[in-house]
């Protein structure tokens, strides 16, 4: 992570103002809380102003959420700032938020990385038709289909260079993509045996609960060393 | 109550008392950086750890914890924390090395240096070396304002400053941006602090963070003699401590008096001091052919006497401007006796404040403190803001509390906290009811310094009566000064005496010679001879025909009497300037050259036949109460106040003086401060 800004003024438009259907929407959202903790709506409402601004939030929207909510606009800059889901600067039509988090590391980010810096360039950067943008982020919650990107709202996954630079080129081409494992899975099912559930040593008791027949031994041992004691007592007693 | 065994040693505290309050009462050291007494708790610096016995096996914030969560041992016995074990130690100089991996190690050029919490708990918890071998964080500097500066790189996000602006200042600028090691301290877009009571964060701030701009690289607090004095900059009479080095005076900070400003003080007290350099009357001047010229002091008094020898006795007069003390306006109005004339006032025309009315008419009868006990507040043609920031800080603080309607007659302003605004004038006054067992009414001197001021007053008292704001145990009838010296002057009757002219005649033609002891924002029109007795070369020196160079308040022993009726005396912390005098000395050795010798020779006689005439001027630091009875007397006179609006006593906040018309720090701030109140009108 490093230290997040507001964009340059450059690339801040004039104004935000949310959309009619926006407007409705956030007073559903505050409605969920006691009057006079509209505030507590702030996330949601950023949230959606960033949808609506085009994936990332620029000052003017800060700004508006705050009058909405009637904070002060520092409170809402304090929000958007700290969490890292909040764009503060422009992002590409799609922007790809690679994992790079250890599990995604082993099973081959760094590639990944190697092909989005090639397609689309540096980190915090769209490209220049304005169509990608990329970030390494840290775990996205995949790491059964590791490595993975997210790229708008949907999740890549069991990517390679290759997968990943086609995927790209697809969705530059305007052509319809398959979201989800690349590799041929449907979910996180192992790969090429998927009847493993089927093994009948997972039910009888050889691999799965072996720990329980240890178990009772040791109670049962336990149970009769307590006998035996109290029997020895009655017996000298 | 609840009992606890801090390191062995039994104390008695309330339940609510957080650990490190209950340690600090068994007179134990806990270090701190984030909390403070004032604020809310943060527990975010972690520099508190204290043991807790059956606790969790770890080491708990001290600041975090009430009493009451502790529990006793099985067998009975009381619940016990640690705060000296190895456990302990060895958990803070963790958390000390943690705060010294990204804090420069720039101690020998940061103005804290010498009164740094960092430091100062380095020297208990510090290692002597480093272990961190990677680069250090380094932050950009931010703009907050023109008295705050800014070194952010030694930061160590205590958020104090963030919980003062927000909580007692009541704007809400400050905030902490970004995350963990790239948090930021900053305001939305670096824009300048609006605050009045900005300068507090300088005070609190634990580390060299946040520093006075204007004192910056200037002093090293071990060099500076400290002076514990009063603020007269407004009428609170806020507890400040003067720093010198030789005769200058280097700087003001804040001292704790619970009773008045708690341990704040406005921009305006803690930023004059430049201004006490500047613009000084150094010399005695008289004017000659039309223009000032320097003089001798017997120059200076051959030419009073003159004048003076040659006017009607009642035709000589004396008015009093807003720093004066209780001891030079004693000597002026004897002075004046002797000549012969009533003619003193220290009121602006048409303040219908009175001596003779009794104490219970012109004070802050629910004292400072007392604002935390009232249960709802109608402020009338004040903004507490401007005149007394201090007092408007604790006003929020009751209103922080809850159940606390307050309502607004007079010029619509931010106050830092809601008010429904009734109306502009003194017919809004009209309707006004709350509920409440102690109400509170506060009139402003705006409401007062008009022609038909004192029908103003009466109404304002009468509304105190109806709502049931004056009865036993409570009085609630508050006027809210903003100059230092008129409780006093009001106290020692420095008001037309028989038969005597107030301000608005003095200065109408009814005098020929004119005192003139500081009042500087009061225009002389021409024809009368003024002797003007003050310290800058202000508005009162340009109009002066014999300027007397007198002591600023950081120059002599005054006393001075707050809003609240509270007696406290300022005490010398440098020499006045070149020939400049003690302000009583000069009417004393005048009143020899008119041949009417006061009886003192010395401060000490002065305040003895004083003290002799007023009493309770004798006992510094306490409140002789005003009556109840005095409030009745006000309402049963009656009077149909005009319908014309109030407008406020204070305009500029910055510059109400002439020490602070001479400082350029507060004139810097007044053109910010304009700046943005034009923004706010657009």
């Amino acid at each position: 992570m490093s230290v997040r800004r507001l964009a340059p003024d450059s690339v801040q438009p004039a104004s935000f103002a949310f959309s009619a259907e926006n407007k409705v929407w956030l007073a559903a959202q505050i409605a969920k809380y006691p009057e006079g903790r509209q505030a507590s709506a702030v996330i949601p409402a950023l949230w959606q102003a960033q949808k609506q601004a085009g994936g990332w939030l620029p000052k003017a929207a800060i700004e508006h959420v705050a009058e909405c909510l009637g904070m002060p606009n520092i409170r809402v800059l304090e929000v958007a700032s700290f969490y890292t889901m909040f764009n503060l600067e422009p992002v590409g039509q799609y922007f790809v938020q690679l994992c790079g988090t250890v599990p995604c590391h082993c099973m081959g980010a760094q590639d990944l990385k190697k092909v989005l810096k090639e397609k689309i360039g540096h980190e915090h950067h769209v490209s220049a038709d304005g169509k990608f943008s990329w970030l390494e982020v840290e775990c996205l919650g995949a790491c059964t289909n590791a490595p993975m990107v997210q790229i708008n709202d949907d999740f890549y996954e069991d990517l390679t260079a290759e997968t990943l630079a086609k995927l790209l080129d697809d969705l530059a081409a305007g052509k319809p993509v398959k979201i989800g494992p690349q590799n041929g899975r449907s979910k996180s099912e192992p790969k090429d045996s998927i009847k493993t559930l089927l093994d009948g040593a997972l039910y009888d008791g050889s691999k799965v609960g072996s720990w329980q027949g240890d178990f009772d031994a040791r109670v049962a041992a336990a149970k009769k060393a307590k006998e035996e004691a109290a029997a020895a007592a009655e017996k000298k007693a | 109550m609840t009992k606890i065994l801090v390191d062995d040693v039994e104390v008695d505290v309330p339940p609510h008392y957080t650990l490190l309050q209950a340690a600090e009462a068994a007179g134990m050291e806990v270090p701190r950086f984030c909390f403070h007494e004032r604020l809310s708790i943060a527990g975010n610096c972690r520099m508190c750890l204290v043991e807790v016995k059956g606790g969790p096996p770890k080491p708990q914030a001290s600041c975090a914890m009430n009493v009451r969560d502790v529990r006793g041992g099985p067998d009975g016995s009381l619940p016990q924390i640690f705060t000296k074990t190895p456990m302990v130690k060895k958990a803070r100089e963790g958390v000390m090395e943690f705060m010294l991996i990204n804090h420069p190690l720039d101690c020998p050029i940061c103005d804290q240096g010498g009164e740094c919490d960092l430091q100062d708990q380095a020297m208990a918890y510090g290692k002597d070396a480093s272990r961190y071998a990677e680069p250090k964080r380094a932050v950009e500097d931010k703009y907050i304002g023109p008295l705050v500066k800014t070194v952010m790189t030694r930061c160590i996000h205590c958020t104090r400053c963030v919980r003062f602006t927000t909580e007692v200042a009541g704007i809400t600028e400050l905030g902490l941006i970004g995350r963990g090691e790239d948090a930021e301290i900053t305001t939305y877009l670096e824009k300048a602090m609006t605050s009045e009571m900005q300068g507090n964060v300088v005070d609190l701030c634990p580390v060299g963070a946040l520093t006075s701009k204007p004192f910056a690289f200037n002093a090293r607090p071990w060099e500076l003699a400290k002076t514990e004095s009063i603020d007269v900059m407004d009428a609170v009479g806020s507890a400040i401590r003067v720093d010198t080095r030789g005769r200058e005076v280097m700087r003001i900070v804040a001292r704790t008096n619970d009773a008045v400003n708690e341990e704040w003080i406005s921009d305006k007290t803690r930023f004059i001091w430049d201004g006490l350099r500047s613009q000084r009357l150094d010399r005695p001047y008289v004017r000659v052919n039309g223009k000032l010229q320097p003089a001798t002091w017997a120059e200076a008094f051959a030419a009073i006497a003159a004048k003076v020898k040659a006017a009607q006795p009642g035709k000589i007069g004396a008015i009093a401007g807003q720093l004066a003390g209780v001891e030079e306006m004693y000597a002026l109005k004897a002075l004046l006796a002797s000549l012969g004339s009533a003619n003193t006032d220290a009121r602006y025309p048409g303040n219908p404040l009175n001596s003779k009315a009794g104490r219970g008419s012109y004070l802050f009868n629910a004292t400072i403190a007392g604002i935390e006990e009232a249960d709802s507040l109608i402020i009338i043609g004040a903004n507490p803001r401007k005149e007394a920031a201090v007092l408007n800080s604790r006003i929020r603080k009751r209103y922080l509390k809850g159940k606390f309607p307050i309502a607004l007659v007079g010029e619509n302003a931010n106050l830092s906290y809601p008010a429904t605004y009734l109306g502009a004038g003194p017919e809004s006054l009209a309707g006004y009811k709350p509920a409440g067992e102690k109400p509170m009414v506060i009139v402003g001197q705006g409401a007062l310094n008009r022609a038909d001021g004192a029908a103003v007053l009466a109404a304002a008292a009468k509304l105190a009566l109806e709502i049931g704001a004056v009865k036993d145990g409570w009085n609630g009838f508050c006027v809210l000064h903003n100059e230092a010296s008129l409780v006093g002057a009001l106290d020692i009757g420095f008001t037309p005496g028989e038969g005597g002219l107030d301000t608005g005649a003095m200065i109408g033609g009814g005098v020929e010679v004119l005192f003139n002891l500081g009042a500087d924002d009061i225009e002389i029109p021409a024809g009368s001879f003024v002797v003007y007795q003050g310290t800058h070369g202000d508005n009162g020196a340009h109009r002066a025909d014999v300027i007397l160079p007198g002591a600023a308040y950081t120059e002599k022993s005054a006393t001075y009497v707050n809003t609240e009726g509270r007696v406290q005396q300022t005490v010398r912390a440098a020499f006045p300037p070149g020939e400049a005098k003690d302000d009583w000395a000069i009417i004393r050795a005048l009143s020899d050259v008119l041949g009417k010798t006061l009886p003192f020779n010395s401060l000490g006689q002065l305040r003895a036949a004083l003290y002799a005439e007023f009493p309770h001027l004798a006992a510094l630091g306490t409140i002789k109460a005003g009556e109840a009875a005095d409030v009745e007397a006000l309402a049963k006179l009656g009077g149909v106040p005009d319908k014309a609006a109030f407008k406020n006593a204070v305009e500029a906040f910055h510059l109400t003086n002439p020490i602070a018309r001479a400082s350029k720090v507060m004139g810097e701030c007044a053109a910010i401060a304009s700046g943005a109140q034009a923004q706010a009108a657009e």
